[in-house]
């Protein structure tokens, strides 16, 4: 398989006067772990909604599994298996009963059917719960029946809209699990987006996105090389002196947040022994980080994922709901 | 956590889009709608209330006031054949509204992405509802004898043709709906504030004959009067009665002074019907 899996040139998503997504050019290698990262409202799910062929884009074009998401749709259809943000099972229906509905709408082949059924509730391991109602498990427990049922089909590219949102950190750890061992099992591409930074470090290349645009396309190690420096976090008993002192004596451009002040600096561990033997106030705690993905896109745009929430989420927010009042 | 199995699995390998796969998608939306259907018991029969309210406490109690209008005729036979009516109108809005929820509850994506026209899935949905409204229609048929209308073969499938077709109309017009209304709330007011009109419009309640000019435009613009009247004189021809009688309670549906024939009648409820849901497949057709 040469063909790449995902092929986007200039994408892009208007509604009205809003841009949801602004041109994106992207190229995921069949088998790669592809992730979008960034705040909600950032266009990740416009674009997958895109490439999955459940909205139209308003330029550019893409392709997936080799099939144009426009022209062919339907070809794009048999080749994806998507998992939603938001569940999308029908909880008075057993597990089994929501796969062999799925396997109806797909055409799986009779004669396969039920040796695939196995497999696949074999591997998000709810065999033993084939004929509870959905409605009966857990949230985890649901995520993965979707996992599995978007497997089900053998597609070739796997969509994971947020696929650990809203679940508990040890319930997200072993839906990560499932997804490793599934790249073992099958021979797919997983497309996914997270705001999680920690989930991200699980894809083989990450798409930072802001604003509907991707700022920064990498490896995560390669993204945080690139920040090249070490956060660095200090608790004194006055930030506000401490950070003019930072900027003042040492040069470093210092925030205060949490009770502590923030600074990044090549090679944190060296500095630190400086820092102590000339700063003029105590220091009553240090900490010394590697860069995370959250300084990468903290060093793209100059603030933290959270504040890009705050801003970019509510305007997305605020347009889509605008926007969903007139149709959709 | 299972092991994953090392065995190979054998891919599968999803097959273009066919006539047979549209039937077949059309066949396992239908199934959905019958699977629920009948796993929610209390909802067989909760919607059987207001039919059995109507006909024997309604019934009933003013038969008490009407007994020199009717004939002779028990006001419940009177009430019969709208009530067949009736029973597949409420459960057919309720099975509509079942696409809301699955929009709600996020079911209605699951379909939508499928490799299937949209067409076929609204056309499932509209075969879902129109056969679990019918199959309400069916009890109300079997409670025949209890209001003095025989068991005719005649009459049983002629009523169940006609409220087949109903059940159809009503679940396109409400999968129409669906499209443009997203919540639940919004839904059910909607169709609150539409059922009753429709019903008492109808003229499954009164004849329809001989109403003030006002009362009479109404009926001849509500679509359930004309699955009412049809049902009605199926029934109605299988009951002996005085022709005065008869004349005064089955005067039957006219546009002006002509008499409209049964077939038209339904052949309305058939056009309806069809429009309704060529318009809910254009609407689910789109994409943002």
């Amino acid at each position: 398989m040469t063909q790449p899996a995902v092929a986007t040139t200039r994408l892009t998503k208007r509604y009205g006067d809003f841009d949801a997504v602004r041109g994106i050019d992207l190229t995921v290698e069949s088998g790669e772990t592809f992730g979008f990262l960034g705040p909600n409202g950032a266009g990740k799910s416009t674009t997958i909604s895109m490439l999955c062929t459940l909205v139209t884009p308003t330029g550019g074009t893409a392709s997936v599994a080799g099939h144009d998401i426009v022209r062919e749709r339907d070809e794009v259809r048999r080749n994806i298996g998507l998992v939603f943000q938001d569940t999308t099972l029908d909880g008075y229906l057993t597990a089994e009963q929501n796969l062999r509905l799925h396997a109806g709408l797909y055409g799986v082949p009779k004669s396969e059917l039920e040796a695939r059924l196995r497999h696949v509730l074999d591997m998000v391991g709810l065999w033993d719960r084939r004929a509870s109602k959905v409605n009966t498990f857990s949230g985890g427990m649901k995520r993965r029946l979707e996992i599995g049922r978007g497997l089900l089909h053998s597609p070739r590219v796997l969509f994971l809209d947020e696929p650990t949102v809203g679940l508990d950190p040890q319930t997200r750890s072993s839906i990560w699990a499932y997804i490793r061992e599934l790249k073992q099992a099958e021979e797919i591409t997983i497309f996914l987006t997270t705001h999680y930074m920690d989930e991200a470090e699980n894809c083989d290349r990450i798409a930072i996105m802001d604003h509907g645009q991707i700022i920064a396309l990498d490896t995560p190690e390669a993204l945080k090389a690139g920040v090249g420096k070490d956060r660095v976090r200090i608790e004194t008993d006055d930030n506000d002196k401490a950070i003019a002192v930072l900027a003042e004596r040492f040069g470093l451009e210092a925030t205060a947040s949490e009770g502590a002040v923030t600074f990044f600096v090549e090679q944190g561990e060296k500095f630190v022994p400086t820092l102590f033997g000339e700063f003029p106030l105590s220091i009553r705690a240090v900490n010394v980080a590697r860069p995370s993905l959250d300084d990468v896109f903290m060093s793209y745009t100059g603030k933290t994922m959270r504040d890009a929430e705050a801003t970019a989420g509510q305007r997305g927010r605020d347009t889509m709901a605008k926007f969903r009042g007139v149709r959709r | 956590m299972t092991a994953v199995q090392t065995a190979p699995v054998s891919r599968i390998r999803v097959p273009r889009r066919s006539f047979a796969g549209e039937l077949r998608a059309i066949k396992i939306v239908w199934q959905r709608e019958l699977i629920r259907f009948f796993s929610d018991r209390l909802r067989i029969l909760t919607s059987l209330v207001q039919p059995f309210l109507f006909l024997f406490v309604l019934g009933t109690g003013l038969s008490q006031l009407t007994s020199g209008g009717t004939g002779g005729l028990s006001l419940r036979t009177f009430l019969y054949p709208g009530i067949l009516a009736m029973a597949v109108l409420f459960t057919a809005m309720a099975s509509a509204a079942s696409i809301v929820w699955d929009r709600e509850f996020g079911f209605l994506r699951e379909m939508l992405v499928a490799p299937v026209r949209r067409s076929s899935i609204v056309i499932g949905k509209c075969a879902g509802g129109a056969t679990v409204a019918a199959f309400q229609g069916v009890i109300v048929i079997c409670i025949a004898g209890l209001v003095g209308v025989p068991y005719a073969p005649g009459l049983v499938l002629g009523v169940f043709g006609i409220q087949l077709l109903l059940a159809f109309t009503i679940t396109a017009f409400g999968v129409m709906m669906s499209a443009r209304i997203k919540q639940m709330q919004s839904f059910m007011a909607l169709t609150q504030m539409l059922i009753l009109p429709l019903y008492f419009l109808s003229g499954a309640v009164f004849p329809a004959s001989n109403l003030p000019g006002w009362l009479t435009v109404l009926n001849r613009i509500d679509p359930l009067a004309y699955a009412v009247d049809p049902i009605r004189r199926i029934v109605f021809s299988h009951l002996t009665l005085d022709p005065a009688v008869r004349q005064r309670l089955d005067a039957g549906m006219t546009w002006g002074s002509w008499r409209v024939p049964t077939l038209l009648e339904v052949g309305v409820v058939a056009a309806i019907g069809a429009v309704l849901l060529a318009i809910a497949i254009a609407e689910f057709s789109k994409t943002d």
